[in-house]
Order: C-alpha cells, then sequence, then structure tokens
C-alpha cells in the first residue's frame, strides 16, 4: 500500500469512527432508563491493521477495467513478497494471484452452489452451508503457478533482471492452511460411476474456467476449500469455494468452485490446451503435466538485499515440492563446491512450503549462495544444466525463449558482491 | 488411481444389493438432487467428439459481421491482437523459433475449444450473452481467418468436431491414455518427458 492510499484509509477510518461517536451522542441523549452507555470500539480495533511501518507489498499489475480503457498493457498478476517473509504461511493479503485478466467475482456464499454431477449414481448440490456441515480436513499447501521462477514467467522479463528479488524470481507461490472437505468424501456421496476416470472442475468467474484433472487425484488429496488461513477464502482466492490440488500446477487450483463434472476423457479446454502446455525447442509441447518438482529460493539475503557488513548473518529461505514433504535442503555459500544440511522448521507438510536457515559468517568477499531441495521421494532440485538436458536444450535457449519453461525448479543462484549489494545470478 | 477407482466399484456394487438404508449417502440431508434447470444452467463443457455441441449452425460470413461488432476492438480489425488481447491469426512456422505465437490457427489444438471458450468466456464484460449460432458463427471466422475452413462452411455440432486443426499432432504425449499413467510415466526433477 503506498502512503497515499494508507492516508485514505485512516481518513475514511476515522470518518467512520466520527460516525460511531456521533450516534452514540444521540443515544446518551434517551432518558436513564436506556441500556448503559459501552465503550465504542474504533474501527481500526475491529479488524487488526499491522505497522504501518511495515510496507512489504505484492508487486506487478492486475488487468484491469481501467488499464483496458487507457489502452495500457495487458497485465499478468501479482506476486508475493518472499524477501520479507518469515515462517512459511503467507498472509492471505499477500497470497499470489493470477487472473489472466479477469477480476474476481463478487459473489454472495447464500447464492453459491457446488454441483456434482455427470457420471454419477446421484448427482448433488451443496450450498455453502451445506459443504461446512460435512466432516473436514485442515492442511498446510503451497499454490505455485507452474511458470514460477521461469525465466520469462508471467512477470516477464524482471525475473532475470540482475537486481531481481525474490518476489520477481519465485513470487508466484505462495502458502496457506486450508480447511474444507475432501473431494472424495463429495464423489461418494455422489456415487461415482466406473465410467469416470476425469473431473472437469469449474469456477464461477467471468471465464468459467474450467481443468480437467484425473480422477485419481480426486480421489487422493484435493479437497473443496472454504477457509484459509483461519477465516473464510479471500475473494481473489477463490471465495467462497476454491478447489486446492495440492502439488500440482496452480491452475488446477479452481477458484469460485461451482461445478464438479465426472466424465471419461480431459475435456481440452483452453487454458489446458492453449496456455499451459509447456513448449520445447522442436515445436512439440508439453501437456497435462501437474505435479510441480521440488524447488527452493534463499529469501535472505537475496536479491535487493545490502548486507550490513561483514560478520554473522542467518541465511534463511523456502523450499517445497509437489510430490510430498521436503525431506533435506542443503545451502552453499562458495558457489556450490561445498554444501550444508540446512536446520528444517516446524511444521514440514506435505506438499507444503517449508521454512528453513543455516548460519552463515560472511568474510566480506564476493561469493555465490545456493539452496538444493531433496523431498521424500529423493528427487533433488536440478541445476539449470541439468533442466536443460531435460529439453534436450542449451541454457542459452531456457533464458532466451520467450515463452513460460513450465516448471522451471532450477536452483537459484544469488550474487553477494563485496560491497554487500546481493543480486540475482541467473540472468 | 486405479487403485482407488477399483474399490470404489465394489463399494457401489454392496450398496446396490443391500437394502434402501444402505443405498443412501453417508450423510444424511446434507446437499440434494440438482433440478434439471440447475444442471443445463452450468453444464456447459464441450468434448472434443462434440457430443455436448447444441443444435445451430453458423458460418464465417455472419461470423465476420459479428466479430467486427463485437470482438475487433481488443482482437483488431483484422485478428492481429492489441494490447487488450491475444492476436487470433497468424504464427504458423513460428513454434520452434524463440518467439512462438501460438494462435486458435498456429497452436491450438483442437476446433472444440475455440466454442467452448467463445461461449463460456466471450465477449469481454458481456460473458455467455452470445447465442448459439452466433458462437458458431464466430468459431467459423476464427477456422476461415486461419485457411482452416472456408468462408461459406457450415459450422454446426456434426461439422466442427470433425475438423482438425493444424497443430493437432504438436503435443505429448499423443495418446491421452498415456495420461493414466501419470504416476508411472519416470517424471523426474519436477518435468515428464
Amino acid at each position: 500500500m503506498n502512503p497515499k492510499q494508507t492516508d485514505r484509509r485512516r481518513f475514511l477510518k476515522n470518518g467512520a469512527a466520527l460516525a460511531g461517536l456521533a450516534v452514540g451522542a444521540s443515544a446518551s441523549a434517551l432518558p436513564a432508563a436506556a441500556e448503559p452507555a459501552l465503550e465504542k470500539v474504533d474501527e481500526l480495533h475491529l479488524y487488526g491493521e499491522r505497522s504501518h511501518y511495515v510496507t512489504a507489498v505484492r508487486n506487478g499489475s492486475i488487468n484491469n477495467p481501467e488499464r483496458r480503457l487507457k489502452d495500457e498493457p495487458v497485465a499478468f498478476g501479482l506476486r508475493t513478497p518472499l524477501q520479507d517473509s518469515v515462517g512459511m504461511i503467507t498472509p492471505s493479503s499477500l497470497h499470489f494471484t493470477i487472473s489472466h485478466g479477469f477480476e474476481p467475482p463478487d459473489i454472495d456464499p447464500k447464492e453459491h452452489h457446488l454441483l456434482i454431477h455427470g457420471m454419477v449414481d446421484r448427482p448433488l448440490i451443496f450450498s455453502v452451508d451445506e459443504i461446512k456441515r460435512l466432516p473436514f480436513v485442515t492442511r498446510f499447501h503451497f499454490v505455485e503457478c507452474h511458470g514460477n521462477s521461469s525465466p520469462r514467467g508471467p512477470g516477464g522479463d524482471a525475473r532475470i533482471a540482475a537486481n531481481a528479488t525474490p518476489q520477481e524470481t519465485h513470487g508466484f507461490t505462495s502458502c496457506s492452511q486450508w480447511t474444507g472437505v475432501l473431494l472424495s468424501t463429495l464423489l461418494k456421496e455422489a456415487g461415482v460411476q466406473k465410467t469416470a476416470t476425469w473431473i472437469i472442475a469449474e469456477g464461477a468467474d467471468e471465464p468459467k474456467h474450467s481443468k480437467s484433472i484425473p480422477i485419481g487425484k480426486a480421489w487422493d488429496d484435493a479437497l473443496v476449500a472454504y477457509g484459509q488461513n483461519g477465516e473464510p477464502v479471500r475473494p481473489e482466492q477463490g471465495f467462497p469455494l476454491r478447489l486446492i490440488v495440492p502439488g500440482w500446477q496452480g491452475i488446477n487450483n479452481v477458484k469460485w468452485l461451482r461445478r464438479i463434472d465426472l466424465v471419461d476423457e480431459p475435456y481440452m479446454a483452453m487454458m489446458e490446451t492453449s496456455r499451459y502446455p509447456s513448449m520445447r525447442l522442436d515445436g512439440k509441447s508439453r501437456w497435462f503435466e501437474f505435479e510441480l518438482g521440488p524447488k527452493s529460493v534463499i529469501t535472505r539475503p537475496a536479491g535487493g538485499y545490502k548486507m550490513p557488513g561483514p560478520g554473522f548473518h542467518e541465511i534463511t529461505g523456502l523450499a517445497w515440492s509437489g510430490a510430498g514433504a521436503v525431506k533435506r535442503v542443503e545451502v552453499s555459500t562458495d558457489g556450490g563446491r561445498t554444501w550444508k544440511d540446512a536446520q528444517l522448521h516446524d511444521p514440514i507438510a506435505r506438499k507444503a512450503h517449508t521454512r528453513f536457515s543455516s548460519p552463515w559468517t560472511w568474510d566480506g568477499k564476493e561469493t555465490i549462495l545456493l539452496s538444493r531441495c531433496t523431498d521424500d521421494q529423493g528427487t533433488v532440485q536440478p541445476t539449470i544444466a541439468q533442466v536443460a538436458k531435460l529439453w534436450n536444450a542449451d541454457i542459452d535457449f531456457l533464458l532466451k525463449t520467450q515463452q513460460v519453461v513450465g516448471d522451471f525448479n532450477a536452483i537459484q543462484p544469488w550474487k553477494v558482491n563485496a560491497d554487500g549489494s546481493v543480486q540475482n545470478a541467473l540472468v | 488411481m486405479r487403485f482407488h477407482f477399483n474399490i470404489l466399484v465394489p463399494v457401489v456394487a454392496v450398496a446396490a444389493c443391500a437394502t434402501a438404508a444402505a443405498q443412501t449417502p453417508d450423510y444424511k440431508n446434507v446437499g440434494r438432487t440438482p433440478t434439471a434447470q440447475e444442471v443445463q444452467a452450468m453444464d456447459i463443457a464441450i468434448g472434443t467428439d462434440g457430443k455436448e455441441l447444441p443444435p445451430g449452425s453458423g458460418n464465417a460470413k455472419t461470423g465476420g459481421v459479428l466479430f467486427a461488432q463485437k470482438c475487433a476492438a481488443c482482437h483488431g480489425e483484422n485478428q492481429e491482437g492489441s494490447a487488450q488481447a491475444p492476436a487470433l491469426v497468424g504464427g504458423k512456422g513460428t513454434l520452434t523459433s524463440l518467439h512462438p505465437k501460438m494462435t486458435a490457427g498456429s497452436y491450438w489444438p483442437f476446433a472444440t475449444t475455440i466454442f467452448d471458450y467463445i461461449r463460456r468466456a466471450m465477449p469481454r464484460y458481456q460473458e455467455g450473452s452470445l447465442k448459439v449460432d452466433e458462437v458458431y458463427s464466430l468459431t467459423a471466422f476464427i477456422l476461415y481467418r486461419n485457411d482452416i475452413i472456408k468462408e461459406d462452411d457450415v459450422i454446426d455440432a456434426t461439422t466442427l468436431p470433425k475438423i482438425k486443426m493444424p497443430n493437432r499432432d504438436g503435443f505429448i504425449p499423443q495418446n491421452l491414455d498415456e495420461i493414466h499413467d501419470w504416476k508411472k510415466r519416470g517424471c523426474k526433477l519436477g518435468h515428464c518427458p
């Protein structure tokens, strides 16, 4: 939030408080038999706000109508300020968002329903209140865009700039505590027929985003979430219901979920066939990739940070994997010559961000900081050279292609200069 | 996936043989049977065989008139795209370059997806306002402008699914049945071959 907006919000809130006082004043003019005057609570206290000295915000942009009318470029999304994060939860207000140019719908939860139909014995429609009556689970899961940390991801060239911060390099991932009903619970209620092999999940947003998902994942750990970090899911994250598909590309996590259709083939919707496949050098595209690989990023000291000087500095960062829990994170402070196991901090949850740290005493000389994640399946985060080999391409192709390299999870290097400045070294 | 699926089948089969009470769901009076109208209002997804395509038809001539009225402001008079919306034509031969231009003509593998997406998501700010014949006509216009059909070809529930898009074979795996083994596809380092 910029200072101007802060001032405006303060003004509005003070105005509301004054209005409250006015009501209080007229109430006190009533006869003594009226209820004893309760202390008026300033609106600022009703919904807490962080210190105005704390300024971390998302960056990027959304494609709102005003921008369109002014002929400003189509913008893509807002990134989480990972460099300012502590612990493994992303505050809901800082959760990344990619809207493909559409605004979040304003949904009255009393009017919203979830339909389960198609190849089922008992088609069912649930109100949001009915969903909340069912047995629930509460789980930590990250949601990550498949283009996150790609040399040219949804944020464009900002990711490969020398002055990129973790927000620009890796900000399209966020982690929340999600509460909701396992999709398998709803599927059992509806009675899935044996012909059903896929589901179509569909949102109630303007373009009615739809995504085909293999039914195995629906039975495994997908959940219909209504809670996020102790409160209802935020509107830009799918209020009132969001499908959480743990560990899979963000596009599967359908917001404003209104429908689950049981079908016997993928429906080749626009996003899954035309925006989210990743193209190889030979012009062939990989499509229907789902699971995100192990990834990590040092969030401090990292790009944009200034070392105060030689001496002790705890290194910290985040690691995650779509396959399961983070088992190990190694940190190198000498450009990869030697590696040291980092400490993993609780909670260490499956398909969730895991906070790591490693003590370091900087000698004041130029060096490269790296982190490497290993998940509980034994898969190790690759170097960019290993990623290039998988693509049958060279590193130059990965860095220069103008399209998103999906599921790019190469080790992120941060260069510490002798003057204490820290820069992105994947450029 | 098969594992879960096979578990479910005997459960359903046993329930069918048991008492009426056993056939009811686990959670009583949570959720209800939707009305036919409720299902119809939301049941908009179109698969590649086109079996869900509604009655109606259109052609590129009609579609061109509609495009000028409802689409050109964002997608450009010649479908070249603008800051507001992507190009709908061009891109042939660019897929192996560092600047691939991925349009319906150069990239989209299925013509049914064009109908599905226009109907659910276009035009911007008036999503869902197009009549069925208008969606068919706009679909035909985009196919025509990409040299895939002729201007007076009739596009309907029968003809649309039969169109083979130029980049239909540009995806891996080719055979979508392979996806059923997504856990066994030897995915390493977060990437699948």
